[in-house]
């Protein structure tokens, strides 16, 4: 069909010759992306140790409310942290409305439950039985729970992927709290709902192809981080 | 049952249930469907089928709600007709006229529009009614632009102060406007303070009230919103806040009888009556002046 053609080609040009708007525009995507998924990476792994790892009372209550907010819709999320952050809300004497700092809280919100309830699932199917030999050989509290986190290793790396995958894609929230701004607050997600709503399919088209590098590329250096350990012996 | 199964041969068994079930559901669902729409819709004078006439219109004029009293007394009128409209930005609208998507165009950009139908895109264009632009800005007013009748003024004001204005930039109607009013006023809309947001008049109008800067706005649309928004009106009257509306028949459109049934009735005197009634009882003024020659 013409238009993906067409849109193939945009995209080779904007990415060889693009404008400082369009670099402008992956930046922030990058931006946002990287720092909710680092957030939801150090907010979420430990929560989804905890519950994977360990016994205790409300685990199984923790796992559901982990598994539900993966399930939330992002637009939802975006709508109450903008309701929150509003002038009208209570934090909005913060001034972080239509910001990048906005559309990260929001995205980690996102991003969080959905790293936390991988991460559990993954440390959970660790076998019982290996934790328990490496304590009766010796090993202490810390050094059973770091054994537990290495064996889990590929599903806690499918954890993080599955997090900046879906940061990455999100539209409503961060058209929500950042507004879409040029220059300031635009990510490629909501470029391309503008050029669509413009009528220029073909641009809007060519935007999502980047947006499909960048997921390619992020996912592709993840999975050679984990061959390489495989490689040399550290997987 | 399932207990005495190996997993994967449970999974399977299951998945083949789940699809029976759902192609059943389909089954079920279109029977249904093709029974309602044989049904006559209304007794006595109920025609044998009612079509469906797409209208592609913009956003603004959606959002000010005239469509939801429009098109129910178009179908009264016109009973085998039944119109729906699609709102986008004005660009988007023409590209759906362009590609047949719709039967109808009916947006306010007149130099487009003329330019649709030179490419034959459409038959003929005619005026339907206008309404106006407005400066809104907050109470405070900031600009100091308030009350003015000038709205070259009221911009420079605005650009030289530095004062956040935000831009729909969306190559709408709406926008293509306000870049018409910059370039009248000599001035480059750049800057710290110049927010383009490529979005709709709905959520440029909240953005602006949560900012509490200034932004361009069709009347209609802000006095339909403007009990949940934090601004006022600073500027109106200005000829060139005048925003004409027109409609196009696309040709060859798949609903053609539908479509020139709708450019018809839109500029009869019954239709006129009622866009120029549109807006009084709830705002008390109307919200666009019908003028259809």
């Amino acid at each position: 069909m013409q238009v993906f053609v067409e849109a193939l080609v945009t995209a080779g040009r904007l990415l060889v010759s693009g404008s400082p708007e369009f670099w402008n525009v992956v930046a922030t995507t990058f931006e946002v992306a990287v720092v909710s998924t680092a957030a939801g990476m150090l907010l979420g792994a430990p929560m989804g140790f905890v519950m994977g790892a360990s016994r205790f009372r409300g685990r199984r209550l923790l796992i559901t409310l982990a598994n539900t907010g993966m399930a939330v819709p992002p637009v939802v999320i975006g709508l109450i942290v903008m309701m929150v952050l509003s002038r009208r809300g209570p934090l909005g004497f913060m001034g972080l409305l239509y910001s990048v700092d906005a559309m990260a809280i929001a995205q980690t919100l996102i991003s969080t439950p959905i790293i936390a309830g991988l991460t559990a699932a993954a440390v959970a199917s660790v076998p019982y039985k290996l934790r328990l030999q490496a304590r009766s050989l010796g090993a202490s509290r810390i050094d059973e729970a770091l054994l537990a986190l290495k064996e889990a290793r590929l599903g806690v790396l499918a954890a993080v992927a599955s997090g900046f995958g879906a940061v990455v894609r999100g539209v409503g929230a961060v058209m929500m709290v950042g507004g879409n701004i040029e220059g300031e607050t635009r990510v490629l997600t909501t470029a391309i709902v503008q050029e669509a709503r413009k009528g220029d399919f073909a641009l809007a088209l060519a935007f999502g192809f980047v947006l499909m590098l960048i997921t390619f590329a992020m996912n592709g250096f993840l999975t050679w981080y984990q061959h390489s350990n495989e490689r040399y012996g550290r997987a | 049952m399932l207990e005495r199964m190996t997993v994967p041969a449970a999974l399977q068994r299951v998945s083949l249930v789940l699809i029976a079930a759902a192609f059943l559901a389909t089954i079920v669902g279109c029977g249904g469907a093709t029974q309602d729409a044989a049904a006559p819709e209304a007794p006595a004078e109920a025609p044998a089928e009612v079509t469906e006439v797409v209208i592609a219109s913009t956003t603004s004029t959606e959002d000010s709600g005239l469509f939801e009293v429009l098109l129910p007394a178009f179908t009264d009128a016109n009973p085998e007709f039944r119109a729906s409209v699609v709102a986008v930005g004005t660009g988007q609208a023409l590209e759906i006229g362009r590609a047949k998507d719709a039967d109808v165009v009916f947006v306010h950009s007149k130099a487009d529009e003329e330019k649709f139908v030179a490419e034959g895109y459409g038959y003929e264009r005619r005026d339907v009614m206008y309404n106006d632009f407005v400066i809104v800005g907050p109470e405070s007013d900031p600009a100091g632009i308030a009350g003015g009748k000038d709205v070259a003024a009221a911009l420079a004001a605005i650009s030289q102060g530095g004062h956040t204005f935000v831009s729909r930039g969306d190559d709408s109607g709406t926008h293509k406007a306000e870049l018409r009013l910059w370039k009248a006023a000599e001035i480059e809309p750049a800057g710290e303070w110049y927010k383009s947001i490529g979005q709709g008049m709905g959520d440029t109008l909240t953005m602006t009230s949560e900012v509490a800067g200034y932004t361009l706005t069709d009347r209609g649309t802000f006095l339909s919103m403007r009990d949940g928004l934090e601004l006022a009106i600073a500027v109106e009257g200005d000829e060139r806040l005048f925003n004409q509306y027109g409609v196009i028949v696309v040709t060859d459109a798949s609903n053609a009888d539908g479509a020139q049934a709708f450019f018809d009735w839109v500029v009869s005197a019954e239709a006129q009556a009622i866009i120029g009634e549109f807006g009084v009882d709830k705002f008390g003024e109307p919200l666009f002046v019908p003028n259809a020659k």
